[in-house]
């Protein structure tokens, strides 16, 4: 549409500067909100009428800032748009100006509902480009895959908990946030932060599991396990929740695969697509798991199966568990000193977070540890020139991470992938032809989180 | 940059992508060197081009997609093929993207059903092939993965667009054009998508600036993250 054929004026009911009218080249358009309707009641004669309705960014069910342009037809959509990019903070343009290990910081914030799979899924790129993948100790491995289960489930979780307030069910919401906040709490104890932790680092973890840490997890599995039992049973098989969500938003395999989908989504459609299995990453080929589908394609299946995943990230954690205690006092991060963080940090009296023995041998026993934390710290570590893509299954589906190095201590350009903008694209395929109630059920079961989106 | 920075290649085989040179050995210029380092004038070049055999599954792959290509005759597509890091990349001239992608999805012995999704790169040094388009392809029947790079001058940013291939390519496009400028023709509404409409410029490139502002605090000053000192 052009802009020039467009003539402003203000209504013709009153002067309200809000609920002004123009004419276009394809007829005369107003704008209204609230209580304007009234004022064009009386729709022109002879012509077509189109009412176009902008839902969000700033609405409280469109799943954050996702802004949704429905055209519609009394309660039917005939038309579904979606409008992104209120998230947008250049993440992949910053990391070009950071080093390597800086760069955490930046992804562990984009999908912030799952950061340690951001954070996962960056380190695998850059370990591949490094090619030390085979050098991640053991224990490493195991803490990164329990953080990344324990993720899933509290990702999940929101998932359930988001989606049930969005179709009026509250008590799953505040269920769903009740339970997220024992994996915070894990969390916290491990990573000194609740969420945007930067605990996964190029090379293993950024520090180890603390003293007493294993067997706190291990006590909050039995009541994290009666809890989401609890949740679940909110949900399943209840009139109300099946009567929104049963062949609500419907997407068959041909329509995944044409449009990209993975994740639960993809699983909902009957086929047990996941990359744990498929392209297995952290030694995930080790454990026992089962990759949970559905056949019914619809916003009911993907719940479902983000239920029976969390059981499956449950028997993982147990798993690692009993792993971390046979594995205890064996090094996270890898031995080359060149990428290495010179210290383990370590919480003194005075609640500050210096390792004291370190502080000691760079500031008076050794003036060559010192040259090399600072070189280390300030310049960081050059990754060979190259391109790399790692992928992992993320809880919404493939994210992958697009890494080129020039052979610096920055990446010359990274991509990500996130499973949540490649997935949002099916919001038209889902939601065209329904009632607009039922697009915010269909945006629900995809499970968008805007901040992996815009990034 | 002096020619003679540039690696030598037999004859017969595709030229390196110079993509970086470096100076110096610590990333300060204009201050007095002492060390030697400072004369140091390195080219980062990216990994060369592989010959046959490319060992692993690889060989399997490019024998299925060569005979493909034939059968459908299509020639002249691919530019070069780099096997690095255990990941396979071919080099699509791209006036054949579409016609190459084609045979990704459909032969019985690709079926690369997923596109991942496209990305850009921006390549200042390598003139006539400045901005890439990266796809990234996943085929869940073999299980295996195939990343496809096209190159377009800056002069003329047009690469044909994929969506009518693979869908999902839609808003991948869109983000590529949104942040380096590539034009995907024929794409069926090709707009910006994170940046706001009437945004100038794009953002990813290498020529444009990050931006930010000086941050005091307690009296000193750290400049924006762009104008630090730089260990290229």
């Amino acid at each position: 549409m052009s802009t020039e054929n467009i003539t402003y004026s203000s209504a013709e009911a009153g002067t309200d500067s809000y609920a002004g009218s123009y004419e276009t080249t394809e007829g005369k358009v107003y704008s209204v909100s609230g209580g304007d309707w009234d004022t064009i009641s009386a729709a022109p004669d002879g012509e077509k009428e189109r009412i176009v309705v902008n839902m969000g960014p700033q609405h409280p069910s469109t799943h954050g800032v996702l802004r949704l342009i429905l055209e519609i037809e009394g309660e039917t959509v005939t038309e579904a748009r979606c409008g992104i990019g209120y998230l947008h903070t250049g993440i992949e343009k910053n990391m070009e100006f950071r080093s390597f290990t800086q760069g955490v910081t930046f992804v562990t914030r984009m999908d912030y509902l799952a950061p340690f799979f951001n954070e996962t899924a960056y380190c695998l790129a850059v370990e591949k480009l490094l090619g030390i993948t085979d050098q991640i100790p053991e224990r490493a491995n195991v803490i990164r895959v329990m953080m990344m289960e324990l993720n899933r489930i509290s990702s999940h979780l929101v998932a359930l908990a988001t989606g049930g307030m969005e179709l009026g069910a509250l008590t799953a919401m505040t269920f769903g946030f009740r339970e997220r906040e024992l994996i915070l709490d894990i969390f916290e104890m491990i990573t000194g932060l609740r969420m945007n932790s930067a605990y996964i680092r190029p090379g293993g973890v950024a520090q180890d599991i603390p003293e007493g840490g294993v067997d706190k997890i291990a006590e909050t599995l039995p009541l994290l396990r009666k809890r989401l039992k609890d949740t679940a049973n909110l949900l399943i098989d209840n009139n109300i929740w099946m009567g929104r969500t049963v062949e609500i938003g419907f997407l068959d395999l041909t329509g995944c695969m044409a449009l990209g989908v993975t994740g639960p989504i993809l699983r909902a459609t009957g086929l047990p697509h996941d990359l744990r299995k498929s392209q297995p990453y952290c030694g995930y080929e080790t454990y026992e798991f089962d990759v949970v589908t559905e056949t019914t394609c619809d916003a009911y299946g993907r719940f479902l199966i983000r239920v029976r995943e969390m059981h499956e990230s449950m028997r993982i954690v147990e798993q690692c568990i009993e792993r971390l205690r046979a594995n205890a006092g064996t090094p996270v991060m890898v031995t080359d000193k060149k990428i290495a963080w010179p210290a383990q940090l370590s919480v003194g009296s005075d609640g500050q977070g210096n390792s004291l023995d370190h502080i000691k041998e760079i500031m008076s026993e050794s003036m060559e540890a010192l040259i090399h934390h600072f070189k280390l710290v300030t310049e960081g570590f050059r990754v060979p020139a190259g391109q790399a893509y790692a992928s992992i299954e993320s809880p919404r589906g493939e994210l992958g991470c697009h890494l080129v190095s020039a052979g610096g201590t920055r990446p010359y350009r990274i991509h990500f992938r996130d499973p949540s903008f490649t997935n949002l694209q099916a919001t038209a395929a889902m939601s065209e032809g329904g009632q607009i109630a039922d697009v915010i059920a269909a945006v629900a079961s995809i499970d968008p989180v805007m901040g992996g989106v815009d990034r | 940059m002096s020619d003679n920075l540039i690696p030598v290649v037999p004859s017969g085989v595709a030229p390196l992508d110079v993509i970086a040179v470096r100076e110096g050995a610590f990333g300060v210029a204009g201050s007095g060197d002492t060390s030697g380092f400072g004369g140091l004038v390195e080219a980062i070049v990216l990994p060369p081009a592989s010959q046959r055999p490319y060992g692993g599954d690889f060989d399997e792959l490019a024998d299925e997609l060569d005979l493909s290509l034939s059968a459908r005759g299509i020639t002249g597509a691919i530019e070069k093929v780099v096997v690095d890091r255990g990941e396979i990349t071919y080099f699509v001239e791209r006036s054949k993207i579409v016609e190459f992608v084609t045979t990704l999805r459909d032969e019985p012995g690709l079926r690369f059903e997923l596109c991942v999704g496209v990305s850009g790169v921006h390549y200042p040094l390598e003139a006539g092939r400045e901005l890439h388009a990266v796809y990234h392809f996943l085929s869940i029947t073999h299980n295996r993965r195939v990343r496809v790079e096209v190159a377009a001058p800056d002069a003329d940013p047009r690469i044909p667009s994929i969506v009518g291939v693979y869908p999902t390519c839609d808003w991948h496009e869109r983000e590529t054009w949104d942040f380096f400028g590539i034009v995907f023709e024929g794409h069926p509404a090709l707009t910006r998508i994170a940046m706001p409409d009437d945004w100038p410029g794009h953002p990813q490139r290498k020529d444009y600036p990050l931006g930010g502002i000086p941050v005091e605090y307690k009296g000193a000053t750290t400049p924006p993250p762009d104008q630090r000192r730089s260990y290229n």
